[in-house]
């Protein structure tokens, strides 16, 4: 197939960057989207031209690092599914389709298509976790967990952390991603002596690292790769109310 | 030169492994090595490169007990390590299940499952450390899967008799390398861990014989840097990327092994790389990697290709008696669930036989039809849902109408740095964990086992075997302008200077992709004297050539994804050279490691214990490498056939 | 390069938009000031609303209802004294409610400094809330001003009769004045939206509810926010087509 695409180009950080067009032919559709922007690169380097920057790895939906906003959704138009398994059997012949970055304020642009979401990493730094050194752990059946409980934990935990959530949030927040993992952890046995802590430190990082403030709107959810619901968020502001009172 | 490509050095040993009765070697050696004193482990630098299940336990457990620890990966979130992508599950001696499991079963099924080309002592205190691994994720709150009652779900995994692997859906490594993870960061929060991401380790400094730092180039500015340590902990994974496809991350790489071999490292094993037979063929020539369709799928779906080759009809048309379900034919006892090696290279006997289905005759069908008609579509879904969906989205194709089309395709490499009992490479100060190493799996891994393995050195052996080295230390400081240090960056500049210069006219992918097919065709699934000869005349001519014409465009002080590329495609030929090598001297089959001389009249792999039952450790010779050996003794397993049918 | 901790980080330095804040500075806190005073205002606009249906009681009834909430507990408490109170409590919330909202929608504002290229289709559960809460918002706000102008204080109202609450309504809508009228029904569609997201918003935001009770809040929001327009609305199109004069 025939395309033209609308790509973000930045050379860094500090420099303007813009939309710049590009024709792309003899495309399979049986290629995946970043297949396809490989191929882009192949032709611009052979022609000595600086390659498109996106990040990747895994390419099978399960490392979160590829994070493109195709025609203005984040992760493109297909449900419940990366950037990365995305295939151009989704587009039709002919199609203009946008290709930008992540945009919120909080994962500046690096280069191109990359952004810097190490606020992510900090915002678990800031208490998304149990403390368990290692070696102090007891008999893992020593505390049993109700099946439920065990598969609500897992539907949250299943975050890759990709940012599409903020991607796709007006406000540009980072409510969804802290939230899956106030609520996996939350919904464990284990995750409960550090669970008021926890939610406080989280959220104070999140506003600091300048995420926007969650209007309920529920575009992340929709975005969101994992299918990571709302309910999450629904805990988070129940775990923080509680939290907030008891710290006052 | 030889006609063999190498020489023949003098043997080396394990001295660090302890002997005595075996359950007992691991308390013994944590016994005789040495501790560190609290107050002293503030004083002492450790640097951990890579943050995957081996990486991010060892440098989170480290920093708990006080040592200062730099770690570095090269994706954007230490999160992202190739850890993520474990599908199936981890094994534990828990016998929780009451079926007979127990730390020697699993201690024995692996050395058997590894073809007896691993040590005894390593893999029976891997099946020890085990179950403190369950105890562990389970205290971190990784929400593995459980039953009504509440205790944790086990399943049989890669046709193990007894059911002691745990998972969590089909996303275990996820789970464990996020409780990993979370462990790491809240070091980092506690100050005891510097974790470095989007940072490429380019070199090993070694500083009067010692392991004494690396330098590292930022991604992102591309500021080149040393980092100066006590001791370099290397958990870099594995390198099956030389095949360009496989079901690895792209980003996968054996690099910083590379350079650590290169400065004197041996390398063991190189050449047994471990084929999984469950992957969605390649649909063409755009493919930049293949995905792995878990191996549960062959509890329930029954292996197939057409009787006669160019067989052009839709799957469903093809009556039963036209059908060849060469597994359970081949092997009625084991049926589709024979192991890993035996399942992928009967795929490809049967579509080198020109019988193989889907694009370019690469592929063979995994039937559901009877799965679906004996369970019904919704039992069907409920267990493989999330795979059905996956294969739809990657193919089109739905596989409740259509059977699946899979064929094998590189997954895991055991081959790895040498390293003794302790973990400890070779030069002293360095350490070696993870897939990056060669210890555990012999010549074949066993389906979830190697997540077992990563955490298992991570968690509880580094930890504990480092100490005795670190006892030594702190050790001399090193400046800046020690000439070890000047030597090394000076190293990584010019190689970077040089790819930037080349200006040539080839891409790096291009050259990526022809050192794949040459790697799959010749030392892929089976191996020959005369393929490998050939092989290594070509990766050597390649290489010339990639020297030649490689274009990398942009510059050094930026993100510049061609130059990372070019410099990971630039070992990874040296690579493929010595894994060619490694499998033309091996004359025998053994586990992933399939010689076409050597084989049954069944045409199943056949061991020459007499004259291979040894760890083959190479040290860099350039276009000759030294081949030292390890001889491996069997107390406990006493070697057999393996037989499957 | 220092071997010292923490040194090598500085390659890099970590980019913060401020320190962090205590709780009930951090967006959460703010949106629960904003939940909380947002609900005591529709808890203002349903009794508003049944208030002004008296109107069709005729003056005597609807004057003697807003007398009736003048001389609440005489003589025991002084004239005006309830509505004081609601007032001022009124004036608290309506402070509360706008500082809070002003804050975040600055915060979120600054959380998205760069727009997408390409129009996004919004997919979520409450699509377009931003857009229709902040114009809505600042519609409601005009809206009051001059309301209170119009009906409260009478400056641009023809009846200046204070004790005349129904006289005043029925000149303000009087088919003549119909630009008035329209304003008043734009304003009122306006709130519906704003309450149609506002009212499951704020339950969202203080009481977590699971996903089955959340879809039933978004749809009980709904149906107030109809309600509440509905009621209010009632009033000037009755006056307008002569069914009150
Ligand atoms: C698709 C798939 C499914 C699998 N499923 C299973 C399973 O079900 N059960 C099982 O037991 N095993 C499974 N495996 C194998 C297992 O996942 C891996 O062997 C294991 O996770 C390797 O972990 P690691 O920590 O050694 O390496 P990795 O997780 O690969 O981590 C490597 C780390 O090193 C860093 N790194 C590498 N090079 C450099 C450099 N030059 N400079 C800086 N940093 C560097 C990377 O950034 C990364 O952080 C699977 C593997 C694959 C590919
Ligand atoms: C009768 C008047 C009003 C009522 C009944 C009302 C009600 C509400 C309610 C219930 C919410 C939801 C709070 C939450 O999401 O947690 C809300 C949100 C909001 N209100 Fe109001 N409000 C009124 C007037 C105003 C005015 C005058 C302004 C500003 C000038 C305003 C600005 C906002 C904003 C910006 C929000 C947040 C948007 C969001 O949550 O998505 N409101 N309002
Ligand atoms: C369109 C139908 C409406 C009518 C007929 C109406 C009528 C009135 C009248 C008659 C008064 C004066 C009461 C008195 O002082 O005795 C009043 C006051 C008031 N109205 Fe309305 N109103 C309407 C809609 C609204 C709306 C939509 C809002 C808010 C968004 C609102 C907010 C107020 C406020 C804040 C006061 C002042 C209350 C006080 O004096 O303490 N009104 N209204
Ligand atoms: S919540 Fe969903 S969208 Fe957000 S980071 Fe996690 S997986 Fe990505
Ligand atoms: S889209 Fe944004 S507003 Fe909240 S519900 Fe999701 S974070
Ligand atoms: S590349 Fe890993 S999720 Fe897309």
């Amino acid at each position: 197939m025939k395309l033209s695409l609308r790509i973000w180009r930045q050379p860094d950080a500090d420099t303007k960057g813009r939309m710049v067009s590009y024709e792309i032919d003899e495309i399979s559709e049986d290629a995946s989207f970043l297949e396809m922007l490989d191929m882009l690169n192949e032709r611009l380097i052979s022609d000595g031209a600086d390659p498109v920057a996106f990040d990747h790895d895994c390419r099978e939906g399960i490392c979160g690092a590829c994070s493109l906003v195709i025609d203005g959704q984040a992760h493109g138009p297909q449900a419940a599914t990366t950037t990365c398994q995305l295939h151009m059997r989704k587009f039709k012949d002919g199609d203009t389709i946008d290709v930008e970055p992540w945009r919120a304020g909080a994962f500046p642009v690096v280069k191109d298509l990359v952004v810097d979401r190490s606020a992510f990493d900090r915002i678990i730094q800031a208490g998304g976790y149990i403390s368990a050194p290692t070696g102090t752990a007891p008999d893992a059946h020593a505390v049993p967990i109700p099946k439920q409980d065990a598969d609500a934990a897992f539907s949250a935990a299943a975050c890759i952390g990709c940012g599409a959530c903020v991607a796709a949030c007006p406000n540009g927040s980072g409510m969804l991603f802290m939230a899956a993992k106030v609520a996996h952890l939350g919904l464990t046995p284990q995750g409960q002596p550090e669970r008021h802590t926890r939610v406080l430190g989280m959220v104070a990082e999140h506003d600091a690292s300048g995420f926007g403030g969650c209007t309920n709107t529920g575009e992340c959810s929709a975005a969101c790769p994992k299918e990571i619901g709302l309910d999450v968020i629904g805990q988070l502001n129940r775990d923080f109310r509680r939290a907030a009172v008891r710290a006052a | 030169m030889s006609m063999d490509f190498y020489r023949e050095g003098e043997a080396i040993a394990d001295t660090k492994a302890p002997s005595g009765p075996i359950s007992e070697r691991w308390e013994q050696r944590r016994f005789s090595g040495r501790l560190v004193n609290p107050a002293n482990r503030r004083k002492l630098r450790v640097i951990v490169v890579g943050t995957g299940l081996a990486g991010a336990s060892a440098a989170a457990t480290l920093g708990e007990l006080g040592y200062r620890v730099a770690n570095y990966c090269f994706q954007d979130s230490a999160r992202r390590a190739h850890s993520i992508a474990a599908q199936g599950g981890i094994n534990a001696a828990k016998n929780y299940r009451n079926d007979g499991d127990s730390v020697h079963r699993l201690f024995y099924d692996t050395v058997k499952g590894g073809d007896f080309r691993s040590r005894e002592s390593n893999v029976h205190r891997l099946a020890e450390v085990s179950t403190e691994i369950i105890d562990q994720c389970v205290a971190q709150g990784v929400p593995f899967a459980r039953e009504y009652g509440g205790l944790l779900d086990n399943r049989s995994f890669g046709g193990a008799q007894v059911s002691r692997t745990f998972y969590a859906r089909g996303q275990t490594g996820q789970q464990l390398l996020l409780g990993a993870y979370q462990a790491l960061q809240r070091q980092v929060a506690a100050g005891t861990v510097d974790l470095h991401t989007r940072h490429e380790m380019l070199e090993l400094i070694i500083a009067d014989g010692k392991a004494r730092g690396i330098v590292v180039r930022d991604l992102v500015t591309g500021e080149v840097s040393t980092e100066i340590a006590d001791a370099v902990v290397l958990a870099t994974g594995g390198y099956g990327n030389v095949f360009f496809l496989s079901t690895n991350a792209k980003g996968c790489n054996v690099t910083a092994s590379w350079r650590a071999h290169r400065k004197g490292a041996y390398f063991a094993n190189p050449c047994y790389t471990q084929i999984h037979p469950t992957c969605i063929p390649q649909s063409g020539e755009h493919q930049s990697k293949l995905t792995l369709m878990s191996e549960s799928l062959r509890n329930d779906g029954r292996v197939w290709v057409p009787k006669v080759g160019g067989d052009e009809r839709a799957p469903a048309d093809i009556p039963e008696d036209e059908r060849d379900y060469y597994l359970e034919r081949r092997y009625p006892a084991f049926g589709n669930l024979v192991p890993r090696d035996i399942a992928s290279r009967a795929a490809k006997v049967v579509c080198d036989e020109g019988r193989g289905v889907g694009p370019g005759g690469l592929g063979v069908y995994l039937d559901f039809a009877d799965a679906i008609g004996r369970l019904g579509k919704d039992a069907v879904q409920a267990k493989y849902g999330n795979l059905f969906d996956m294969y739809e989205r990657i193919t089109g194709e739905n596989p409740y109408e259509r059977p699946m089309r899979i064929y094998p395709a590189v997954h895991y490499t055991m081959g790895g740095l040498w390293v003794d009992y302790d973990l400890s490479s070779n030069i002293p100060g360095l350490f070696v964990t993870g897939e990056a190493n060669f210890s555990d799996h012999g010549a074949n891994r066993l389906g979830a086992s190697a997540l077992m393995q990563g955490l298992s050195d991570g968690y509880f052996v580094l930890p504990n075997t480092i100490s005795d080295y670190l006892a030594d230390g702190p050790f001399e400081k090193l400046d800046e302008d020690h000439e070890a240090v000047v030597a090394a960056r000076k190293e990584v500049d010019d190689r970077v200077e040089f790819f930037l210069r080349n200006n040539g006219d080839r891409t790096v992918d291009s050259f990526h992709r022809e050192l794949g097919k040459i790697m799959w065709e010749y030392c892929g699934m089976e191996r020959s004297d005369e393929g490998l000869r050939k092989a290594i005349g070509l990766i050597r001519d390649l290489k010339a050539e990639f020297y030649k014409r490689v274009k990398v465009t942009g510059h050094a002080e930026q993100l510049n994804q061609e130059l990372e590329k070019a410099g990971r495609v630039a070992d990874f030929f040296e690579l493929g050279e010595l894994m060619c090598i490694d499998a033309l001297h091996r004359t025998e089959s053994c586990g992933g490691h399939f010689r076409a001389e050597s084989q049954t009249e069944e045409g199943e792999a056949k061991r020459d214990d007499e004259h291979f039952s040894y760890v083959a450790a190479w040290e860099f010779g350039g276009e000759e490498p030294v081949l030292h050996k390890e001889a491996l003794e069997f107390e406990y397993v006493k070697p057999t056939q393996r037989s499957y049918k | 390069m220092s071997t010292d901790l923490r040194k090598r980080t500085d390659a890099r330095p970590v980019k913060r938009a401020h320190t962090p804040l205590p709780p009930w500075r951090s967006n959460i806190g703010l949106k629960i000031v904003m939940a909380v005073s947002g609900i005591l205002l529709v808890l203002f606009l349903i009794a508003h609303m049944a208030g002004n249906l008296h109107i069709f009681e005729g003056r005597e009834e609807m004057n003697a209802y807003a007398a009736g909430l003048r001389d609440f507990g005489a003589p025991l408490l002084p004239h005006e004294s309830l509505l004081w109170v609601m007032r001022i409590g009124l004036l608290a919330a309506i402070g509360a409610h706008i500082a809070s909202s002003i804050i975040v929608t600055h915060r979120s504002i600054h959380a998205r400094p760069v727009r997408y290229a390409s129009k996004k289709p919004a997919k979520g559960e409450s699509r377009h809330a931003v857009a229709t809460m902040r114009w809505g918002a600042v519609v409601v706000f005009f809206f009051v001003i001059w309301h209170l102008l119009d009906l409260t204080w009478r400056t641009v109202n023809p009846v200046k009769d204070i004790h005349d609450a129904y006289g005043a309504v029925v000149a303000t809508f009087d088919p003549e004045r119909w630009p008035v009228t329209v304003f008043y029904l734009l304003a009122l569609v306006a709130l519906g939206f704003h309450l149609r997201h506002g009212i499951w918003s704020a339950v969202q935001t203080i009481a977590g509810p699971s996903t089955k009770w959340r879809k039933r809040t978004q749809a009980i929001a709904l149906a107030v926010a109809v309600l509440i327009v509905a009621g209010f609305a009632i009033v000037p199109l009755a006056v307008t087509f002569g069914l009150v004069s």
